[in-house]
Order: structure tokens, then C-alpha cells, then sequence
């Protein structure tokens, strides 16, 4: 087939672009292998699209304010339109700052919707992380792309406080004298990163050039790096989906990519995008102008971080009072600020490592691409929980002063409850949610066995009185009965005949796992109930 | 690569995908059989012409908004200005040009989505979906690879070369480890944090105007932020103030539980770095009837009546006291530098 024929155009202008591609990029290869791909149907899948979609709006609205922004510290003389301000001595920063807010049109639009997409990002992102958590999504072979995922969510964080502190206002500068007073509590090098971080004495005139240059390189082209890695994992694997009928390890069900996904997809950028745009243009975010430039004397009460900082803010304020001692040798051990880092890098890297701790608990080598309902898994469920409620509280704690004084309450109470609670109510979360995933699981069961209550109630012949109930139809059942379930593990002697400490730590957590379960109802039971469904009422 | 370690179990052979320990899971043998995909349910506009057709005119309709609401952003942009002398004028561009913008990112997106969950297929498909493993083919033809490039390079048999080259790979990183040494200009860091502005005879004045502060003018139960005479014109003002900033309060005497306190201050008048000892934010809030000063930032509290001791929060250290006294001319002034440094805790903070 090499006649001149088969090189000549047909079809017009389309036809001439695609042959052109083709035959210089071989676009027909890639949309045979990737137009008609299948994609998996639900809205829980959107987090983390609108997460990315955030993202791209981050890129775009950030590169605009470049063209107007001066990361320079330098004092200047403010004399722009903002009048309060003039005459103020402020850092041309700052002074930036109002210039694109007040005398660029569109400026403070494009800031808001910059600010208020980072805040997406970051919120989209840990949805969509926990999505991925409380249904499993993160098993075989997806633990790398976990990792990956998170490292995302750390970068967000990054991005978001670095580019909080560049306006060098009252508050960022604030928020950046409370960094630099943890990182002179770091033992032995404190005092030295901190005059390497600032040039010198803090505030310095170097930090904001240093966290822009962090700010729009090094942490976006990361992001992008790490959302590539993502993605490209996201095909290898394809995408999972909810358990569900026809739906196996084996197979992806749903719509291709090519046209259903293109569209609906495609299109719910542009609805990201405007969610983020009618907020940015009717509401007001970080109005620098309120509160002056920066000025280590005053502060203004009741100031909090942006949310996703929230938590850490938090773990510094629940640190108990006098936690700083000087040790023998007359060294400086800060550990209300040293405990607060520890607590929060450890949750960190729980949160890291929990995929390959389940993977050993669990010893499960199979590819998992069905995902468990929540309630199919109540012990990791129930250690989600806990998690979700040890953040919440630390998050809380970072509003200690605003919930003493809406509420009218004593500030030390409060606090004094958040420390409480930031023990407490993980382990009270673990135990009622592990319990209500088992109930769920019985209600489940109890369905696929014995049917729906219909509310209708019939007499029998002999007397007696019962609820009729409908038998699920086919396609119910399967929802109910097709999950994993795995039973605990006892501890075994290895090849040396020793039982090592790693085989009885597995057996107990595969106890602490498992111990309490409920198996799928099976064909077996299933022929069981409906063979006595006569007297089948209410339960066991 | 060796499998067995892995709890991999080799495949019976009959299928290409391998056969994974399943570890602790329970496999069931009679498990409910699956019935597969549910059956399609058709749309309206699936089965109506009516139906499409207004489909097609609604999806359509979105896009013309979309149209619209761009055109009208552009319209904004010229129509509400910004105005030097009505800043309200900012609040206006802000909103229209945002609406606009709006609309015509929704009017596309509704569109789209709209015209796929109308007009496009809706019947789930099934694909079939591949162990992440390569096949058997491809993992020893990826084995004989590395053998191969190993081989050839002789990277394993040339133990020289091999260490040598980690040793050059460890080592080319220093320099530039090195170079972030002038990203700071302080030889040592730690001295600069033992001393601020403050020095014998240094008149106290208020922040931000400068203005002296005569003793006779401070009344019982007043506050005054206060920095050091000439900070506003010190060439690192802002680095000297985050270290030298202070607040003066006037206690009455009696109230004073500290010898030391009443001693270092002047007739019930106390100063005290205004910096937090936590992490350095300033300790704005005096109350007055507790006598508690608070700090915004993490709400530690300081009793002022008791030579600053914390009561609450994450702080440990008491603020450092300014030794303060009066001039000839009746004027607060202080008597030396803070004894201790200021702010935040350090690891030499203790030392000499």
C-alpha cells in the first residue's frame, strides 16, 4: 500500500490537519490507544478534576499578577490612590499590592480569584484524598500514586503559604515572624536557618524576593511534575470504580473518553472556573489594605491563617504551658514549639505511609480496582475517622480566642476542652464509626437475605401474623453481598521455627483489623434463608 | 525479582494474568454470582425527536450566553473604569467584569455537560482491564536488558569505577550547599539576638509618632506602646523594633507582686518587651482590670503583676523587664538594655 493515492488529502481541512499530525506526530496511534478509553461514572471522581481544574485557574490568574507584582522589600513612600494609606511608609511589596488592587483593572479580581483558587485547590485536594482513603482507591497497585497525591497536597500547602506571605502585610508578616520564631526554636541550627531563610535579622529585606521566587517556580513546576506522575499513573492503571454489578477487578466500566468524557470533562473546567469567578467577583478576600503594611508592633486580634494552616496554627496553641526547658549543658530545648512539629510531621507521614501499612496488615498481593463502600472496611473507615477528627480539633484549636469570645465562654476553658478533646475524640470517633459500619454491614445482610420490609402485613392460615418482605432483584443483591473481607491472621514460625516479633505485630494488628467483621452473605446462606422464608421475620 | 518472595504464586498457565496471594482475604467459592451490567435506561431524548431537538436548542442556548457574558466582560472592562477619587469604583469593576467573565465560563460549561448528558451515549461499557505486572515475555526480556547493559558496561564487575563514581556523585552536590551561605550576611546570628536599641539614657517614646513619654503624663492603668528615641530614623528600622518594641503600663504600686519588678520600673510605671517569648508575636493586649497582658497569636498570657509570669498558653518564659527611670526632665527613659534577649527561644539563648 505505498501508492501516491494514500498520501493525497481527502476530506477537506480537518482531514489535511489529522493527516499532517499524523504523519509528522502519529496522533492516529495515540487517539487509537487513548480516544475511546473508558472512564468510571461518579461524582465522587470529580475532587480531585476540580482540585487540577483549581489549579490550572492558579496558573493562569498567577501569571497575570506577576506582570503587575514587585517582590521587593525595599521601603518606598506609598503615594497611590488608596488615600488612608498615603504617605505611608510601606515595602514596595505592599505598595504593589494595593497598585494591582486599586489601579489595575480587573487586578483585585484576578487577586481574589487567585486567593480563593488556592483555597479550592488545597480543600479539592484533601477531599478528594479522603475520598481515596475511605474507599480504598489507594490498595494495589495505587500505593505509589498515593504517595504521589500527597506530596501534592503537602506542595499545595507550600504554595499557598508562600504565596499568603508575599503581600507583606500586617498579617503575612505576622504569620512569617511566627515561622521564624519556630525555626529559631529548632535545636542546635534554629538561630542559623533563620538568618539564612530572612538575609540577616528578621524581617530582613530578602524573605519576600526569596518565597516568590519559591512561590512561582520551584513549587508550581513541582506541582506540575507530581500532577504528570499522577495522571500518567491514573492511565496505567485506569481508573477504578464502586462496586457495583458487571463491575470487577478485571474490567472498567463506564463512558469513553471520546466524546462523553471530552465534554463533560471539558466542560467542568469552565464551571470550576466560574464558581471560582463569581466568588472572586463578589466577594472580598485578604484585603490587604485594612491592615498596613508590615509592622512588628502591632497586631490586630482575632487574625486566623488561611484554613489549610489552620491545623498547624492550631497544634501551636494547644501546647501546654512550660513545655520549654534548658538542659544540663545550658541548651535551649523548645518543646512547645518542638512537640507541636513533631505532632504534625508524624500525622504527616501516617497519612503517607498508611497504604503500605494496611498492604502488611492485610498481606494482600491482588490488584484492587473495585472500591470498598466505606462501610465494607469499618476498621480503616474507622481509622479515617479518627484522622479526619484529630485534624478537625487541631483545627478548632486555631480558633480557641474567636470561639471564647462568640460564645462568651473563658478562653483557658476552651482550650483547655481542645486539649481534652484532641485525645479523646479520635479514639471516641474510631469506636462509633467502627460500630456503625458494622451495622450497616448487618443491614446489608439482613437485606440481601430476607429482602425490603414491604410495611404490608398478612395473616397465616395457622394464625400468626408477618411483615411480608421483597426479595432484592438481582443486581441489588450483588451491590450488597460483593465485597472483600479478610479474617485475622494468627502469628506463624518461620523457616527457622521462631515466631518473629514482625509475625505476632501482624497478627495483632490483623486481630485489631478484623476480629470484628461481617462476611458477605454467600449463595449457600442465601438458599438457607429463602428455604425457611416463611417464618423469616425481623432479623436473628 | 524474585517472585516467590513476594507471596506471588506462578499462574496455572491458562491465563496471562498472574494469580496473587490474596493474604488474609477470604476468598468465597460460592460468593453471589454477578449479573453483570444493569440494563440501559433510555432517555427521553433518546426516544423523542421533540426531546432532542430541544436538547440541541438548550445546549446551543448556553453557548450564546456564554457568547454574551464574554462580550459584556469586555464591555465592563471600558464601561466602569477605575476612578482615583471614588474608590467604590474598584468594588463595581471588580463585580461586572467578574460576571461577565461568569457567564461565559458557565454558559460553555453548562453547555458542554448538558449536551453530554443529553445527546451523547449514556450506556455504560465495559473494557477490560489489564494486571499492572508486564507478562512473563516482557519481564525477562527486561532482565536480559539490565544483564545485558550490565555486561557491557561491566558496571558490576568494575568495582573501581563503580565506587569511585558514587564517591564523585556524593561529593558534586557540596558546592552548592555552600553557596547558601551568603544567603545570609551575619557571621554569627546569635550574637545580633542578644542585644536591641535599648541603652542607658535612651528616652522611651511612642510608637509610631516618637514622642517623648513624661512620667507625670502616665496615669494608673494606661498603656503605651512604646519603641526607643530614633528608631524611626534607624537604618534597619523595622529588624531594630522587631526586638526593641515595648509596652509600658502603670501599675499602682501595691499592686506589684514582684520586688524586682517594682525595682526595675519607675513609681508603679513597668516596661516590657512587647515580643512574645512563644514565637514572637507582638503581646498587643492589656487587660486592664486583670492586669493580664494577652498575646493575639496563640493567646499567651502574661501577669504584669507578677514580674510578666506566664499564666496561660504555650509560653514558658516570662517577658524580659526594661530597667526604666526619668530624666532631668521628668522624661522615661531606660536605664540599660533588656538583660536577656528578646522574643522567641533559641538554642544558645541560655549559653555564653
Amino acid at each position: 500500500m505505498t501508492t501516491a493515492t494514500n498520501t493525497q488529502k481527502k476530506g477537506g481541512f480537518l482531514a489535511g490537519t489529522a493527516n499532517y499530525l499524523d504523519e509528522r506526530v502519529g496522533v492516529a496511534g495515540i487517539l487509537k490507544e487513548f480516544g475511546r478509553k473508558i472512564f468510571p461514572d461518579h461524582w465522587s471522581f470529580m475532587l480531585g478534576e476540580v482540585a487540577l481544574y483549581s489549579f490550572v485557574v492558579l496558573l493562569i490568574s498567577g501569571t497575570f499578577l506577576t506582570f503587575f507584582f514587585q517582590p521587593a522589600m525595599t521601603p518606598v513612600i506609598y503615594d497611590g490612590v488608596y488615600g488612608p494609606l498615603k504617605g505611608a511608609e510601606v515595602s514596595v511589596a505592599y505598595a504593589s499590592t494595593l497598585d494591582i488592587s486599586f489601579e489595575v483593572r480587573g487586578g483585585l479580581l484576578m487577586r481574589q480569584v487567585h486567593h480563593w483558587a488556592a483555597l479550592l485547590f488545597v480543600a479539592a485536594a484533601g477531599l478528594h484524598m479522603l475520598r481515596v482513603f475511605f474507599t480504598g482507591a489507594f490498595r494495589k497497585p495505587r500505593e505509589i500514586n498515593w504517595v504521589v497525591g500527597f506530596m501534592l497536597f503537602v506542595l499545595g500547602m507550600a504554595g499557598g503559604f508562600t504565596g499568603y506571605s508575599l503581600p507583606d502585610d500586617l498579617l503575612s508578616g505576622n504569620g512569617l515572624r511566627i515561622i521564624d520564631g519556630m525555626i529559631k526554636g529548632l535545636p542546635v541550627v534554629g538561630a542559623y536557618v533563620s538568618s539564612l531563610l530572612f538575609g540577616g535579622e528578621f524581617p530582613g529585606e530578602n524573605i519576600v524576593a526569596r518565597l516568590y521566587s519559591l512561590h512561582i517556580m520551584l513549587i508550581p513546576a513541582l506541582i506540575l511534575v507530581f500532577v504528570a506522575i499522577h495522571l500518567f499513573m491514573v492511565v496505567i492503571h485506569k481508573h477504578t470504580h464502586y462496586s457495583g454489578p458487571g463491575k470487577k477487578d478485571t474490567n472498567v466500566v463506564g463512558y469513553p473518553l471520546m466524546p462523553v468524557y471530552v465534554a463533560k470533562a471539558g466542560g467542568f473546567f469552565f464551571l470550576v472556573f466560574g464558581v471560582i469567578m463569581v466568588i472572586a467577583a463578589n466577594f472580598t478576600i485578604n484585603p490587604v489594605w485594612n491592615y498596613g503594611g508590615y509592622d512588628p508592633s502591632p497586631v490586630s486580634a482575632g487574625t486566623q491563617p488561611d484554613w489549610y494552616i489552620g491545623w498547624l496554627d492550631g497544634a501551636l496553641r494547644l501546647a501546654p504551658t512550660h513545655l520549654e526547658v534548658v538542659d544540663w549543658a545550658g541548651n535551649t530545648w523548645s518543646w512547645n514549639i518542638l512537640l507541636p512539629m513533631i505532632v504534625g510531621i508524624a500525622f504527616l507521614v501516617v497519612v503517607a505511609v498508611y497504604p503500605f501499612f494496611e498492604a502488611w496488615v492485610t498481606g494482600d498481593k491482588r490488584e484492587h480496582h473495585v472500591l470498598d463502600r466505606p462501610r465494607n472496611a469499618p476498621t480503616r473507615t474507622a481509622i479515617g475517622a479518627a484522622g479526619v477528627t484529630f485534624y478537625a480539633v487541631l483545627w478548632a484549636g486555631a480558633g480557641t480566642d474567636l470561639i471564647a469570645t462568640n460564645f462568651a465562654m473563658s478562653l483557658n476553658q476552651v482550650l483547655t476542652s481542645i486539649q481534652i478533646l484532641l485525645i479523646v475524640a479520635p479514639i471516641v470517633a474510631f469506636f462509633i464509626t467502627k460500630r456503625a459500619c458494622l451495622s450497616l454491614q448487618r443491614k446489608d445482610r439482613e437485606i440481601a437475605l430476607h429482602g425490603h420490609e414491604s410495611g404490608r402485613i398478612i395473616r397465616l392460615p395457622h394464625g400468626e401474623f408477618v411483615e411480608v418482605h421483597e426479595a432484592v432483584d438481582a443486581f441489588e443483591l450483588y451491590t450488597l453481598t460483593d465485597y472483600k473481607t479478610y479474617r485475622p491472621v494468627a502469628a506463624t514460625a518461620n523457616s527457622k521455627g521462631r515466631i518473629t516479633f514482625s509475625s505476632r505485630a501482624r497478627a495483632a494488628w490483623s486481630r485489631f483489623f478484623f476480629e470484628d467483621r461481617v462476611e458477605p452473605v454467600t449463595q449457600t446462606e442465601l438458599a438457607a434463608a429463602h428455604h425457611d422464608h416463611g417464618q423469616v421475620e425481623g432479623g436473628h | 525479582m524474585s517472585d516467590n518472595s513476594n507471596g506471588l504464586v506462578p499462574s496455572s498457565g491458562e491465563s496471562d494474568e498472574y494469580a496473587y496471594s490474596a493474604g488474609a482475604g477470604l476468598v468465597l467459592s460460592d460468593a453471589i454470582a454477578d449479573p453483570g451490567i444493569e440494563p440501559h435506561r433510555v432517555r427521553m431524548t433518546d426516544k423523542s425527536v421533540k426531546h432532542e431537538k430541544a436538547a440541541e436548542r438548550q445546549v446551543s442556548a448556553m453557548f450564546v450566553i456564554s457568547i454574551l457574558g464574554s462580550i459584556f466582560a469586555i464591555f465592563a472592562y471600558f464601561f466602569w473604569p477605575l476612578d482615583e477619587a471614588n474608590l467604590d469604583a474598584v468594588r463595581i469593576n471588580t463585580m461586572f467584569l467578574g460576571l461577565g467573565i461568569t457567564l461565559g465560563l458557565f454558559g460553555i460549561g453548562f453547555g458542554a455537560v448538558h449536551w453530554a448528558k443529553t445527546l451523547m451515549p449514556d450506556a455504560e461499557v465495559s473494557e477490560e482491564r489489564h494486571q499492572t505486572r508486564g507478562t512473563e515475555e516482557n519481564r525477562a526480556r527486561a532482565i536480559e536488558i539490565i544483564k545485558l547493559a550490565d555486561s557491557e558496561s561491566g558496571f558490576s564487575r568494575r568495582k573501581l569505577i563503580r565506587r569511585t563514581m558514587y564517591g564523585a556523585l556524593a561529593l558534586f552536590p557540596l558546592p552548592a550547599i555552600v553557596f547558601f551561605k551568603d544567603m545570609t550576611t551575619e557571621a554569627n546570628p546569635v550574637e545580633k539576638l542578644r542585644h536591641t536599641m535599648w541603652q542607658a539614657n535612651k528616652r522611651l517614646v511612642q510608637d509610631p509618632s516618637g514622642v517623648p513619654i513624661k512620667a507625670a503624663d502616665v496615669t494608673v492603668g494606661s498603656a503605651f506602646h512604646v519603641i526607643p528615641e530614633g528608631l524611626n530614623e534607624a537604618d534597619h528600622m523595622l529588624e531594630e523594633k522587631s526586638k526593641a518594641a515595648v509596652l509600658l503600663v502603670r501599675l499602682d504600686p501595691a499592686d506589684i507582686h514582684s520586688a524586682k519588678e517594682a525595682d526595675w520600673g519607675y513609681e508603679g510605671i513597668v516596661a516590657y518587651s512587647k515580643i512574645c517569648t512563644h514565637v514572637g508575636c507582638p503581646v498587643a493586649l492589656y487587660e486592664q482590670h486583670t492586669h493580664h497582658l494577652l498575646c493575639p497569636c496563640h493567646q499567651s498570657t502574661f501577669d504584669i503583676t507578677n514580674d510578666c509570669a506566664v499564666v496561660f498558653g504555650p509560653a514558658t518564659r516570662a517577658l524580659p523587664q526594661l530597667k526604666i527611670g526619668i530624666d532631668a526632665e521628668g522624661y522615661l527613659i531606660a536605664k540599660g538594655d533588656f538583660e536577656e534577649p528578646v522574643g522567641p527561644s533559641f538554642w544558645e539563648r541560655k549559653a555564653n
